[in-house]
C-alpha cells in the first residue's frame, strides 16, 4: 500500500533516501491516498477523486480535536 | 462495559524463555555504561574549571540508552506484561479514521510531534539560574523514573480500555467525584498553559518589528498552504510544506529588512497591543475551518521542530560549547533568584516540568495515540521512547541557556522592574547579583543579534541567543541575527500551533460538558455554540495573559510557577489513576513503579503549592505579596517595582487571583487523591477489584516490536503479509 521496499540491488544511500521518503510520506499523511487507491484496486471498487478524498479527510479533522502539548 | 478480574498470571502472555545475552551485546552495554559513568563523574566532580557541554549531552544519551534497554524492558515484560497475542483497539475497532493500525515508527513520530512543544524549551532555560547540574540531574533522572513511566503506563491502560481518555478512565475506575474534579482540573490547567505559552510569544515579539513581521507572516503562509491543499493540488503535503519552509526563511530575512525601515516603527508593538492581537487571532483561528490554518500550520511546525532539533544536536557536537554557568549557583540554596523565586526544592522540579515529567502527556497518551497502536509491545517504544526524545529536547535547551555569558543571562531574564529596561540599569542590577557585565558588553551582545536584550524574559529570547551562538560557532558565517530570529520564529510557530489547537480542544471540552445538560450546545457543528465556547476559552486564557503582561513584578516570574505546578498536578492525577489500576489488578509486587514517582510528585507539588499559598515571604507567597502591597497602598506608599497606585492595585489583584487558582488546583488534586485512596483500601482488602479492561481478543497483526526489526521479525512479517495478500500498518518497509 505504500512505497515498496527498495530492491536490494540498490546502494545503501539510495535505500536510505527511499526510507526517508517513505517515512515523511507516511507521517504527513500523503501516503493515505496511495493506500486508499491500492485498497480500491484490491476490492475492485472505483476510487473517488483525490479532491473528494482529501475533502473527506478535512471534514473528519474538522470534527476531531488534535491535541498539541506544551 | 465489560468487566474482568485479572490476575496477572492467568491471562499474561506465555513466559518468554530468556536467552543468555550475546557477548557482543554485553560488550556494547558495558561501553555505554562506562561512557555514561565517566560523563556523570566529570559533571559531578568539576568545579571552577571549564566544563564542555558535551559531557551533559553524552551523560544524557547514555543514560537514556540504558534506561530504555533495561528499565523500559522490565516494565514492558515483568510489570505490564505486554501481550502481543492480544488485539489492540486499532486492530479490533479499525475504522480507517481515528482507529487505525499504524506503523510503529510513524506512530512514534506522531506521538512525539503531539507531546513536544515549547514547554521543554522554556522550563530548562529558566531553571538555568540554579546552575547546570540541578537541571541536568532532574531532567535525566526525572524522565527515566517518572515522565516516561507516566506516559507508558497511561498509554497501556488506555490501550486495554478501547483507548479511553484520562477523564473517562478516572470516572470509571476511581469514581464520579474524582472524574468531575479531573475534568475541571484539566480545563483550568489547559487555560494556564495557553496563557503562559502566549506570554512567552508576547515577550519575544514585544518592541521587535523583526519578530512581529516574521511571525506575522506565518499566518498568510499557512493560509496559502491551506488553500493550495484544498483547491489547487489536494493532498500534496510534502511539496506545499517545502514551499512553506522556503517562505518561512524568506519571512525571517524580510523581517530584518523591515526592522531597518520606516515600516519598522509602526510594527513596534507594545505587549498590551500584542495581547489583544493574539486573543483576536486565537478566537478567529479556533472557529475557522481547520484546513485553512490549523492543519497547514501543524505541518510547518512539525517540520521545523524536527529540523531544529537535529540541527541543534549537530551544532552542539560541532561547536563543542563550554558551560558558562556554575554547577550550582547560590540561588539554588537561598531561593532569591531573579528569574523565579524559591529554592531548589521544590521549585526546580516544577519549573522543569516538560522534559522530566509532564502531566499534559497523559492526555495524548490516553485517547489519541492508543487508537493507532498496532501491537501491545509498541507501548514501550512509543510511550517510553517518545518521552525520552522530549527529554533530549529539554537537555538541549538547558545546554543552550548554560553556554551564554552569565551576566547576559541574568540581564535578559530579570524583570524590567529591577533592570529599568536599560543596559546601564541591567549592568548595575547584574552586579548586585554577583555577576559582572558592562553596559558596553550588553550593547555589543544586542548589536550582534540586532535586538534589545535587557529584560527579555520568558525564556524564548535566551534560548534563541544560545541557539544563535551555537549555530554561529558551528556553521560560521556571521549569521547571528538570522539564527536568533530563526529560533524565535521556530518557538513562536509551535506555540501558536498549541494556542490554536488548545483553544479548539477547550472549546470541544466546554461544548461536551455543557452538552450534558443542554444537548443542543454539544453539537460541534452548531455555530452559536462553537462561537460561545471558543469565546469563553479565549477569554479565559486571554485574561490570564493580560494579567501576566501587565504585572509589574514580571509575568513570567509570577505565572510560570503556577503553570509548572499545574502541569505537575496533572501528572499526579495521571499517576493516581495508574496506581489505582495497579491496585485493582492486584499487581502489588510492582505498584512501586508508578507509586514512587507519584509520591515524589505529590511531595513536590504540595510543598510548592503550600509555599505559594501560605509562605509569609512576599517573594514566594501570593497572598503575602498581595498583603504587602495592600498594606503599603493603605499607608499611601508605592513599592518598587510598581511606579504608581494603579500598578499597586494590579499587583494586589493579580497576586490574589494567582493565589486562589493555585489553592484550587491543589485542592482538586487532593479530592481526586482522597477518592482514589478509598479504592486503594478496598482493593487491598479484596486483593483485586474488577476493572473495565476489555477481555483478551486474539491478534492477527504481525509486526516487529522495537525500533529495529530483527531478522526473525522481518521473516514473520513477510510470511504473514504473503498469507494475507496485502500489507498492513503503513506498508512494506521495516
Amino acid at each position: 500500500m505504500t512505497t515498496p521496499l527498495a530492491p536490494s540491488g540498490q546502494g545503501p544511500l539510495r535505500r536510505a533516501l527511499a526510507g526517508v521518503r517513505w517515512y515523511v510520506r507516511e507521517l504527513s499523511g500523503e501516503a493515505k491516498w496511495d493506500q486508499y487507491v491500492a485498497r480500491c484496486a484490491r476490492e475492485g471498487t472505483e476510487p473517488m477523486s483525490r479532491r473528494a478524498f482529501e475533502r473527506h479527510r478535512d471534514d473528519h479533522r474538522e470534527h476531531g480535536t488534535q491535541q498539541r502539548c506544551c | 462495559m465489560s468487566t474482568s478480574t485479572t490476575t496477572r498470571r492467568a491471562d499474561g502472555p506465555p513466559p518468554e524463555r530468556s536467552r543468555r545475552p550475546l557477548p557482543r551485546s554485553i560488550a556494547i552495554w558495558t561501553v555505554v555504561a562506562l561512557v555514561g559513568a565517566t560523563c556523570w563523574a566529570v559533571l559531578a566532580l568539576s568545579r571552577g574549571e571549564e566544563v564542555s557541554a558535551l559531557w551533559i549531552l553524552f551523560a544524557a544519551l547514555s543514560s537514556y540508552a540504558i534506561a530504555y534497554r533495561f528499565y523500559s524492558r522490565f516494565i514492558a515484560r515483568r510489570v505490564l506484561r505486554l501481550d502481543d497475542t492480544r488485539a489492540t483497539p486499532a486492530e479490533r475497532l479499525e475504522n480507517g479514521t481515528d482507529f487505525e493500525v499504524t506503523d510503529r515508527r510513524v506512530l512514534y513520530g506522531h506521538h512525539f510531534a503531539a507531546i513536544a512543544g515549547a514547554g521543554p524549551l522554556v522550563g530548562p532555560v529558566l531553571a538555568a539560574q540554579m546552575g547546570y547540574l540541578p537541571g541536568t540531574v532532574w531532567i535525566i533522572v526525572g524522565v527515566i523514573f517518572a515522565g516516561c513511566v507516566q506516559d507508558m503506563v497511561t498509554m497501556f491502560f488506555s490501550m486495554r480500555r478501547d483507548a479511553k481518555s484520562l477523564g473517562q478512565m478516572i470516572r470509571e475506575e476511581i469514581g464520579l467525584v474524582g472524574g468531575v474534579a479531573a475534568l475541571i482540573a484539566v480545563f483550568a490547567i489547559m487555560i494556564i498553559l495557553l496563557a503562559v505559552l502566549a506570554l512567552v510569544v508576547v515577550n519575544a515579539m514585544a518592541e521587535s518589528p523583526w519578530a512581529v513581521t516574521s511571525i506575522g507572516l506565518t499566518i498568510p503562509i499557512a493560509l496559502f498552504m491551506g488553500f493550495y491543499l484544498r483547491f489547487i493540488r489536494p493532498g500534496r503535503v510534502m511539496e506545499v510544506t517545502a514551499v512553506g519552509v522556503v517562505l518561512l526563511l524568506a519571512a525571517i530575512i524580510l523581517g530584518g529588512v523591515v526592522d531597518g525601515s520606516a515600516l519598522g516603527e509602526s510594527l513596534t508593538l507594545s505587549k498590551e497591543t500584542l495581547t489583544f492581537l493574539l486573543v483576536a487571532y486565537g478566537f478567529v483561528a479556533s472557529i475557522l475551518p481547520v484546513w485553512m490554518l490549523l492543519t497547514p500550520r501543524d505541518y510547518l511546525s512539525t517540520f521545523m521542530k524536527v529540523g531544529v532539533i537535529v540541527l541543534l544536536a549537530v551544532g552542539m557536537i560541532l561547536a563543542r560549547p563550554v558551560l558558562q554557568t556554575d554547577a550550582v549557583t547560590s540561588f539554588a540554596i537561598e531561593g532569591n533568584g531573579p528569574v523565579f523565586a524559591g529554592s531548589l526544592f521544590p521549585f526546580l522540579f516544577i519549573t522543569i516540568a516538560c522534559g522530566a515529567l509532564s502531566g499534559f502527556h497523559a492526555l495524548i497518551s490516553s485517547g489519541t495515540t492508543p487508537k493507532m497502536l498496532a501491537k501491545e509491545s509498541h507501548v514501550r517504544m512509543v510511550g517510553y521512547g517518545g518521552m525520552l526524545m522530549e527529554s533530549f529536547v529539554a537537555i538541549s535547551a538547558l545546554i543552550a541557556a548554560c553556554v551564554i555569558d552569565q551576566g547576559l543571562y541574568f540581564a535578559m531574564n530579570s524583570p524590567a522592574g529591577v533592570t529599568g529596561g536599560t543596559v546601564e540599569g541591567a549592568a548595575e542590577f547584574v552586579g548586585t547579583l554577583g555577576y559582572s557585565i558592562t553596559p558596553d558588553q550588553l550593547a555589543a551582545f544586542s548589536a550582534s543579534v540586532e535586538e534589545e536584550l535587557v529584560s527579555r524574559t520568558g525564556g524564548a529570547p535566551t534560548l534563541a541567543f544560545g541557539i544563535s551562538q551555537i549555530f554561529s560557532d558551528a556553521f560560521g558565517g556571521g549569521l547571528a541575527a538570522f539564527w536568533y530570529h530563526f529560533a524565535i520564529m521556530f518557538e513562536a510557530l509551535f506555540i501558536l500551533t498549541a494556542v490554536d489547537a488548545g483553544t479548539r480542544v477547550g472549546r470541544f471540552m466546554l461544548q461536551d460538558t455543557i452538552g450534558n445538560v443542554w444537548p443542543k450546545f454539544g453539537d460541534t457543528s452548531w455555530r452559536p455554540a462553537a462561537w460561545i465556547a471558543s469565546a469563553i476559552t479565549v477569554g479565559a486564557w486571554g485574561y490570564m495573559l493580560y494579567v501576566g503582561v501587565t504585572d509589574p513584578l514580571g509575568g513570567i516570574n509570577q505565572l510560570f510557577p503556577l503553570f509548572g505546578i499545574a502541569n505537575q498536578l496533572l501528572a499526579a492525577i495521571a499517576l493516581i489513576l495508574c496506581v489505582t489500576l495497579f491496585c485493582k489488578h492486584g499487581w502489588w509486587k510492582f505498584v512501586w513503579v508508578p507509586a514512587v514517582p507519584l509520591a515524589w510528585d505529590l511531595v513536590v507539588t504540595m510543598t510548592a503549592s503550600y509555599q505559594k499559598v501560605f509562605s509569609d515571604n512576599p517573594a514566594i507567597g501570593y497572598f503575602a505579596q498581595a498583603d504587602r502591597y495592600r498594606t503599603a497602598r493603605e499607608a499611601g506608599e508605592v513599592l518598587a517595582p510598581a511606579t504608581d497606585v494603579a500598578q499597586m492595585n494590579t499587583v494586589v489583584t493579580n497576586s490574589t487571583v494567582n493565589g486562589i487558582l493555585q489553592a484550587s488546583f491543589a485542592l482538586l488534586v487532593l479530592v481526586i487523591l482522597a477518592n482514589a485512596v478509598v479504592i486503594w483500601v478496598k482493593a487491598a482488602r479484596a486483593g483485586t477489584l474488577p476493572t473495565t479492561e476489555v477481555p483478551h481478543t486474539p491478534s492477527e497483526v504481525v509486526a516487529p516490536a522495537d525500533f529495529f526489526a530483527t531478522a526473525e521479525e522481518k521473516k514473520a512479517v513477510a510470511e504473514w503479509e504473503a498469507s494475507r495478500g496485502e500489507p498492513v500498518g503503513g506498508g512494506h518497509r521495516r
